[in-house]
């Protein structure tokens, strides 16, 4: 069945605050469990839902943590019990709880987090960038990158069908970013409850701790085991793409928005491809218009699927470009390139018409990204092409 | 093409094999025989015992049964690490902790 | 309703639970450990109807080496510092499908059991958190053998005044722990919960119904129980009983229950046995003179004071 289209699409959204229609995607998703920590920028998502909880428009236990470590803590509990859990945080939230993200993953429970990325301390900064999401890369997570309000809504919902996929039962984290997505109030459709319902069917498993079956979660893995438990979560965790794009087209089909692993916009016959991830995206698609108005083969692809790495739907889309300029919102400190870069040049070490490719960290702790940073990129990373050097960060707009 | 030096493996279970999350059935140390450990014996002399059971609550391992109508507890010996807690505790000092030859 | 006044079955001699233990052997605790024994009769008391939570430590590790468990009920370990948000969560988890009709509409106890470092220093504040939080069915349980056994034998706050550890070792210029143990069970009650309770593997029909007790109380619960560790005390392996007895004799570890605010002292120690005897089966006090036991006894016997006035001041619950 598809949703309605167009003109009453348009019709039904309405303009709201993305953290609060988060929290409406959580209360429309019917999680059982939130549990959470107060950080900027995360902190309207768990107002609300505490809200919402409050007056009894969700029916849930929200159960507000001493920390993010307990509110980790307190979800992989839940979950382990059998609840639909949720939980949302930034920054030094997310390093506080980082050790329980690898457990949640290895125990296989599908809790879904929204992480409203922010830069990591010091110095200390609240505002956006992704040395958080970056900082938990490998703990086992599916990770996707949301670009818009109605995006991240979207993304929230799909993640408990993907995450409690008995096929994946993996934790997934939704990021966007701290207050240039999280506080925008952006024009967002709202699905119909009844429809979510149908989409996504009330969590139930035998994944769990039960009095009736009585299993033991949380065993001691030595060096006979080890190896063997990491390499069953890499194939769990690869495993799941295609059950994630699987999802996206399920959702297509019930709400009329399709989305992809990858995205692309104007690569037809683009010589020059900007790799990014995120809000950004948006300002760099405007860039993108107005150079290619200008007569330049400029186009742009996004990464929405961050873990697993959409390796073969990433190769294609940037296939036949000459530049690639790939965008970090984070340094790898000691490395030439950033955490996105770095991946990216390992994939396409492979390819026998590998294009020139430059990084370019920028946005960093909230610094402004206007539309002449991309065109600067654009005009660099040929630049750096026709003279073959290539391998080392560009920091955008640094004062040295 | 393959290498040539084989590679030995201490892993217990396959990828494939390994349950979802790593979960363990209840209850199955029972598969793991702890009575190796033990170089001391406890001995009971039944004539002296008066059943009251302490070497069955006070056992950190759990191993003694009790032995019902003919009213004395027995060690599981399978599990029994012969820590002594047992003799130490029986107040009617039945239990003697003998020396294991090897 | 009052919480001295929940119902409970309670443990005696003739009562006493046969069959299975809940918590299967083939684990590889040391021998004579006295907070394996601890926990075997504890989980003994509460049958399999329960949750139970473990924090990372030496009973953790003893008990699951994959693929095996000596845990019979459901059983789930996360880390070392979280067992009470862990708890918490669960509890959250079971109390929200049992709204929602998912899980038999009774009371599912979810006990959580840490040692005394996961306790007291690294877990301190998410069991603070937990008792805040008043999760329902919590219980939480602390194996107290006084130091950092499973990495160890290093110093935690719980290791007693004058134990040398491998972090606090006697030498020459030093006594080894040279600070008081953390009062822990005074905290927890500082929460105001309705059931704290010491207990002792020693006292084993008193131990198994205080878990009873705490398992029926709705609101959390917070028991402190005394682990002998052989290994770590260095002493030999059969006085894990005997040592847990002589620390009740000897006012070391006082039994007392805190029930809604009120104060009970289980055994009125009037006459203690002399610390030393105590003492001088441990090793880890070997060094102690005649004079630091006097001062350490001079400490207990205050504090134990101070409980007893605890007991006559408050004989009526506060809350």
């Amino acid at each position: 069945m598809s949703a309605p289209k167009g003109k009453s699409d348009s019709a039904r959204a309405i303009g709201l605050e993305v953290s609060l229609a988060i929290a409406e995607a959580v209360k429309l998703a019917e999680a059982e469990v939130v549990a959470a920590y107060p950080i900027t920028p995360q902190t309207h998502i768990v107002e609300h839902l505490s809200e919402l909880v409050a007056n009894g428009e969700l029916t849930a236990e929200y159960v507000p943590v001493e920390s993010e470590q307990s509110a980790m803590s307190a979800c992989i509990g839940a979950a382990a019990a059998g609840a639909r859990t949720f939980t949302s945080t930034s920054s030094q939230g997310l390093l506080l709880m980082a050790e329980m993200l690898y457990i949640a993953s290895i125990l296989r429970l599908p809790i879904v987090m929204a992480m409203v990325n922010r830069a990591i301390s010091g110095p200390i900064n609240i505002w956006n960038d992704h040395s958080d999401a970056m900082s938990v890369r490998d703990c086992g997570w599916i990770q996707v990158f949301a670009e818009t309000g109605q995006e991240a809504v979207d993304l929230t919902i799909m993640s408990f069908r993907i995450a409690e996929d008995p096929g994946v039962l993996l934790p997934l984290i939704v990021n966007l970013d701290g207050f240039t997505l999280s506080h925008f109030i952006e024009p967002v459709i709202l699905p119909e409850a009844a429809e979510v319902r149908r989409f996504l069917p009330p969590y139930e498993t035998a994944h769990k701790l039960d009095i009736q079956n009585p299993l033991s979660l949380g065993a001691l893995g030595g060096p006979e085991i080890y190896t063997e438990a990491r390499r069953a979560l890499d194939l769990a965790l690869t495993g799941a793409k295609p059950r994630i794009q699987r999802v996206f087209d399920d959702f297509a089909k019930v709400f009329g928005r399709q989305y992809k692993l990858v995205e692309t916009y104007r690569t037809e016959g683009a010589e020059t491809i900007l790799v990014t991830m995120g809000s950004i995206s948006e300002t760099a698609m405007t860039a993108v218009d107005e150079m290619r108005e200008a007569g330049q083969k400029v186009g742009l692809v996004r990464l929405r699927l961050w873990r697993p790495f959409p390796v073969e739907e990433f190769r294609a889309a940037v296939a036949g470009a000459k530049n690639l300029a790939v965008i970090d919102r984070a340094m790898i400190l000691g490395f030439p390139e950033g955490p996105v870069a770095t991946e990216i040049r390992a994939l396409l070490y492979h390819e026998k018409n590998r294009p020139h490719m430059t990084n370019f960290i920028l946005g960093l702790g909230g610094r402004d990204v206007p539309r002449s940073h991309f065109k600067h990129i654009v005009e660099r990373v040929r630049e750096l092409g026709a003279s073959g050097r290539q391998g080392r960060y560009e920091l955008v707009g640094v004062l040295e | 093409m393959s290498a040539k030096t084989i590679v030995t493996t201490e892993a217990l279970m396959k990828v494939g094999d390994l349950p979802l999350g790593l979960t363990v059935q209840p209850g199955s140390t029972v598969d793991f025989k702890t009575g190796d450990w033990r170089s001391a014996l406890p001995v009971l002399d039944r004539e002296k015992c008066s059943y009251c059971g302490f070497c069955y609550v006070y056992c950190p391992d759990g191993v003694y049964q009790d032995m019902g109508p003919e009213k004395y507890y027995k060690p599981d010996l399978d599990y029994c690490k012969g820590c002594g807690v047992c003799a130490h505790e029986c107040p009617k000092k039945c239990i003697q902790m003998v020396i294991q030859e090897v | 309703m009052k919480s001295a006044e929940v119902q409970f079955e309670k443990v005696t001699a003739k009562t006493f639970p046969k069959g299975p233990d809940s918590l299967a052997p083939g684990h590889r605790a040391c021998q004579g450990c006295g907070e394996v024994l601890a926990l075997r009769l504890m989980v003994k008391a509460l049958g399999l109807d329960f949750m139970a939570v473990s924090a990372t430590g030496c009973m953790e590790v003893c008990t699951s080496p994959f693929p095996q468990s000596a845990w019979r009920m459901p059983w789930i370990h996360v880390a070392f510092e979280n067992a009470a948000a862990v708890a918490g969560g669960v509890d959250a988890g079971n109390v929200i499908r049992r709204r929602k009709g998912k899980m038999p509409d009774r009371r599912i106890p979810v006990v959580a059991f840490a040692g005394d470092g996961g306790t007291a220093d690294i877990g301190l504040q998410a069991l603070s958190g937990a008792l805040e939080r008043y999760h329902e069915n919590l219980v939480y349980v602390c194996l107290d053998n006084e130091a950092y056994m499973n990495t160890g034998i290093q110093r935690s706050s719980a290791t007693p005044f004058g134990a040398s550890t491998t972090t606090s070792p006697a030498g020459k210029v030093s006594k080894g722990q040279n600070t008081w143990k953390k009062n822990m069970p005074a905290i927890a009650a500082a929460h105001n919960i309705p059931y704290v309770a010491t207990a002792s593997p020693a006292y084993h029909l008193d131990m198994m119904n205080k878990i009873r007790r705490a398992a029926a109380i709705p609101g959390p619960a917070y028991l402190h129980v005394y682990a002998p560790c052989p290994t770590g005390w260095r002493m030999k392996s059969e006085l894990a009983v005997e040592s847990a007895r002589l620390a009740v004799k000897s006012r070391v570890f006082p039994l007392y229950e805190v029930i809604d605010g009120r104060y009970i002292l289980n055994q009125k120690v009037d006459e203690p046995v002399p610390l030393g005897d105590y003492l001088k089966p441990q090793g880890r006090f070997r060094h102690l003179s005649e004079q630091d036991i006097a001062l350490i006894s001079e400490r207990v016997n205050r504090e134990y004071e101070h409980l007893a006035k605890l007991a006559e001041t408050f004989s009526e619950p506060s809350f």
